[in-house]
């Protein structure tokens, strides 16, 4: 029996892992503002509004003026806070979203020599696949603890404190949730996954598993309805109250990142990934256009759902999502393993 | 009549209707339901389109009798002015926001069509309240509320309008309702 670590029969060299890294790091922060806008147009558009129309062409240019707006803001510290390790939180939150890119896959194995050698199409095809999105999915937390903590503001810690609360009780469950997938595909490498899509895509047979995934998701991106680290009508903020400028702006660009991450495992693990009509090389346009579907769909929940509760948070998750998932998981390996 | 369901309840008492118990497997079901209703609600808004009036650029069109910014009529044919300075809208001034000095007409100064003419024709916009009761009161409708509701300006003195300036035709046209409208 062959363990279910992804293997590769190829050494990229550094140059080409440079390459990638770079190309990644920098198209994925120039889709951070584009989703931004995206978001807002289309959340007003969901409440029967315009969203920002006033800067630049409909308001292109809106995400360009909050980013100079919030550069140029002073970046306050209070005087109960750790400054340092103020300043340390959105590096971690940040750090932890976007290294999570890295085993999203764009496209599989390319033998084309494009580059003078064998290359993927996705930063780094690590054997332990998801569970490197799960160990820095945990990480990321600590972002969030951290800057509550650090702020030295009773908001920012009760913020902190509900998000501690509900990464642990909803990464049980995502984690669960992914099994299932794991198990059909007899791999944790998010390509091999891909590659087994190849006939069906797992939300077939792995609805109830997509369907706890997504949940999961939302609440691990902590967007609504599952926001309420950040509850501004309860919290004022939440874990950010006393962050301002950039240091807020990077907690910020986390957040968005965090859901183009779990928008493209979701792609990876459910949406087939990279398959699609067409030549190979709309491989990544495929993978693009699959993680749009997702981002809208995080946008549209957005626009419908009320904020949860928090009693309600933990019951659902702890009582309707974790057996779910588990017993998709059972039901799965009974299948698996029988059939 | 009683509710059937609840029989020791009198008739003055009606039973509170209650949803099902949340929690549970069908709990999460009919949240699933729910989630997909409210999502065809906020789609329905999307195809709808915005139904913002862009302000600046976009005005709502007032009501035929939207009691805006005064006016002072002049008669159309001969061009004279149709307040006489009776000062009853003055007196009919509830804010006491209106300031009239009368002066006699003479056949050289012809000014309006009686023997006296407002020599002075003050409204103070800053205290006016717009109920409309100088319309109300005026013999000769020689004062009738107009349309305009731009009337911010920055310093208080230059709300004070005068004769001249209700006279003349308002800059702003503000668009009037149409019938059924």
């Amino acid at each position: 029996m062959t363990l279910p670590l992804a293997a590769t029969d190829f050494v990229e060299s550094t140059l080409i892992q440079v390459i990638k890294a770079l190309v990644i790091f920098v198209l994925v922060l120039q889709a951070v503002p584009l989703i931004l806008l995206l978001e807002r147009k289309l959340l007003g558009r969901f409440q029967a509004r315009h969203g920002p129309n006033r800067v630049g062409f409909h308001g292109l240019l809106q995400p360009l003026a909050d980013m100079i707006k919030l550069i140029s803001k002073e970046q306050s510290t209070p005087a109960t806070a750790v400054p340092w390790m103020m300043a340390l939180a959105p590096l971690i939150s940040i750090v932890t979203a976007v290294v999570t890119l890295a085993i999203v896959p764009f496209g599989d194995v390319r033998r084309d020599g494009l580059l003078g050698a064998d290359y993927g199409l996705y930063g780094i095809d690590v054997s332990i696949g998801i569970l490197f999105a799960f160990a820095f999915g945990a990480l990321a937390f600590y972002g969030l603890m951290l800057g509550g903590w650090a702020s030295g503001s009773k908001y920012s810690f009760l913020g902190s404190m509900r998000s501690a609360a509900q990464l642990i009780s909803y990464e049980v469950a995502l984690g669960l949730s992914l099994l299932g997938v794991v198990m059909m595909a007899g791999s944790l490498s998010l390509t091999d996954i891909v590659i087994a899509q190849d006939d069906v895509w797992y939300i077939l047979p792995q609805f109830v598993g997509f369907v706890v995934f997504m949940i999961a998701g939302f609440a691990e991106t902590n967007r609504p309805p599952f926001d309420l680290p950040e509850a501004e009508a309860e919290l004022v903020a939440g874990y950010n109250t006393e962050y301002g400028g950039m240091r807020f702006g990077s907690f910020f660009m986390a957040e968005y990142i965090n859901m183009i991450v779990i928008s493209g495992i979701a792609t990876a693990m459910f949406l087939g990934g990279w398959h699609g009509p067409g030549p190979g090389y709309l491989d990544p346009l495929w993978v693009v256009l699959k993680m749009l579907v997702f981002i809208v769909l995080f946008i549209w929940i957005r626009a419908t759902l009320p904020r949860l509760r928090y009693d309600q948070l933990m019951s659902f998750g702890w009582k309707v999502l974790l057996p779910l998932a588990t017993l998709n998981m059972l039901v799965t390996a009974v299948l698996v393993v029988t059939l | 009549m009683t509710d059937p369901s609840f029989p020791h309840l009198s008739k003055d008492v009606i039973a509170v209707q209650r949803g099902p118990e949340p929690g549970g497997v069908a709990g999460a079901y009919r949240a699933f339901g729910e989630t997909l209703r409210g999502m065809r609600t906020t789609f329905a808004r999307l195809v709808e389109g915005p139904v913002t009036i862009e302000y600046p650029e976009e005005k709502t069109p007032v009501y035929p009798r939207f009691r805006g910014r005064h006016k002072l009529h002049r008669f159309e044919d001969s061009g004279l002015e149709k307040c006489v300075g009776c000062s009853l809208c003055v007196a009919a001034c509830p804010a006491d926001c209106i300031r009239v000095v009368a002066a006699e007409n003479t056949p050289e100064h012809q000014v309006s069509a009686g023997e006296r003419y407002a020599a002075v024709y003050e409204i103070n916009l800053t205290r006016c309240i717009f109920c409309g009761y100088c319309e109300v009161a005026c013999p000769f409708d020689a004062i009738t509320m107009g349309n305009d509701y731009e009337l911010a300006d920055y310093t208080r003195s230059d709300l004070i309008f005068t004769k001249e300036m209700l006279l003349a035709d308002s800059l702003e046209k503000t668009p009037l309702r149409r019938e059924g409208e």
